[in-house]
């Protein structure tokens, strides 16, 4: 994808650094980037919401997925852009940690399992970005909504796919027929994704990923970067199948609340589409990630049991951080992007 | 355009195609605990008078609570009423007739 402009001096150390070459590193410019990286990080007040360290990591983590443009892929693996991921990937797991709200946890089992997640996600009581949508959203504003869901959207499934391999018997199992559904079992033109995108150019958007990279604030980033993270870090294996299954316990009656909000506001079902097959997929999806991925999972692995309600807990935080932040902003009459020149769509 | 309160778009046509599945391959059906049932393998789903309802996945969830504006799949809404079931799996039984 493009590369995310810089948003202060560590995204714009990775910045300078990812413009040279991965063979022949100035030390310099790797030196100047462990400086800045270790200065903000000492120096910020909230890592989850930190626009250049969350900036910086989304753009490392771009590399694992379409790349960047312009960038040599081999600084995926290359040691500078690794040890930048993992200074900033401490910190913020432990702010995760300390903020999600685990709940007691259950015994091992897949009834149980499954029972408290059902549990956890039925509690999530914040204001409501769908309810907002179905009733009060202008047209403006579903933009917005668009907008800031297609960071995570526009590679809807990707980050969980990571897991597959790092998972065995009924979890490997489950994921993977959930993950073949949001792949549109194997057809382009049903990947939820595409899908996504679909509704995306139907309100006149542009459906490049990471086109509107710029305009999301740190939030959403770091939604995505806690996707990443989980997925690309086999310890963290229970957290990310957590994180799976309290994202679709969370999806089906808000899919149907955006569904009726683009219907209220006169799209039909190009733009709608998307969350009307949600509506259905994740009634599905949510029986298979509760008790068959994640019950399974912390049955053959115990020890995974508390990252399964972590990966869920801080899913469930981040999402309504983000929720919170953007009804704030259209109740107060104001965008919910950090630059909103370019969300009106000329007629 | 469609009005605000109209039912989701359902039956698109692009989704007619979607395989069920091989023939050799047994239907499945899991009652999940107060929740819908999810059928797995090449199965149909008729309407009243036989028509072949698409299946759009390969495992499709069932509502039986009775609540589902999406009829026969599940919607999740069973979860705003607090559907529950009684004790799941039920104890195998003897087959008929034998
Ligand atoms: S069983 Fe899910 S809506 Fe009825």
């Amino acid at each position: 994808m493009r590369i995310p402009s810089s948003r202060g001096p560590v995204s714009s150390a990775l910045l300078e650094l990812l413009d040279t070459s991965p063979t022949d590193t100035p030390t310099d410019l790797a030196a100047t980037l462990r400086e800045r990286t270790a200065a903000a990080l000492r120096d910020t007040s909230d890592v989850v919401q930190d626009d250049d360290l969350q900036t910086a990591l989304f753009t490392a983590y771009e590399l694992r997925y379409s790349g960047l443009q312009g960038v040599d892929d081999d600084w995926e693996w290359h040691p500078e852009v690794l040890a930048l991921c993992a200074a900033i990937e401490a910190p913020f797991e432990r702010a995760l940690r300390e903020r999600a709200s685990v709940p007691e946890l259950p015994a091992p089992g897949v009834e149980s399992v499954a029972a408290a997640l059902f549990e956890l996600t039925g509690a999530d009581s914040g204001p409501s970005v769908s309810r907002y949508l179905a009733k009060k959203a202008t047209d403006e504003q579903a933009r917005e909504f668009l907008i800031l869901r297609s960071i995570y959207q526009l590679k809807e499934a990707d980050p969980h796919t990571w897991a597959i391999p790092r998972l065995r018997r009924h979890a490997k199992a489950a994921l993977v027929e959930i993950q073949a559904d949001e792949y549109g079992g194997g057809r382009f033109d049903r990947m939820h994704a595409e899908l996504f995108a679909r509704t995306m150019r139907g309100v006149g958007l542009d459906a490049t990923n990471g086109h509107y990279v710029d305009m999301v604030p740190a939030i959403t980033l770091a939604s995505s970067n806690m996707m990443t993270m989980f997925g690309t870090h086999r310890r963290l294996r229970g957290a990310i199948a957590g994180h799976l299954a309290a994202f679709e316990m969370t999806s089906s009656l808000p899919n149907r609340f955006y569904g009726n909000g683009f219907r209220r506001l006169g799209y039909d079902k190009d733009v709608t589409f998307y969350f009307d097959e949600h509506v259905e997929a994740d009634a599905v999806h949510e029986q298979i990630a509760a008790r068959d991925l994640a019950g399974s999972l912390a049955t053959d692995e115990p020890t995974l049991l508390e990252d399964v309600f972590f990966g869920a807990a801080a899913g469930l935080y981040v999402d309504g951080l983000a929720g919170a932040q953007q009804i704030d902003a259209w109740t107060a009459g104001t965008s919910a992007l950090r630059t909103a020149e370019t969300v009106s769509v000329p007629a | 355009m469609t009005g605000p309160d109209q039912p989701a778009t359902r039956w698109d046509d692009q989704w007619e195609d979607q395989p069920a599945g091989t023939a050799d391959e047994p239907v499945s059906i899991t009652a999940y605990p107060n929740g819908p049932l999810l059928v797995r393998g090449p199965f149909e789903i008729l309407t009243p008078t036989g028509e072949v309802i698409p299946p759009r996945r390969r495992t499709v969830a069932l509502c039986r609570c009775g609540v589902s504006t999406l009829k026969p799949f599940c919607d999740g809404s069973h979860k705003a009423i607090g559907f529950t079931t009684e004790q799941e799996p039920p104890e195998p039984q003897p087959p008929l007739g034998s």
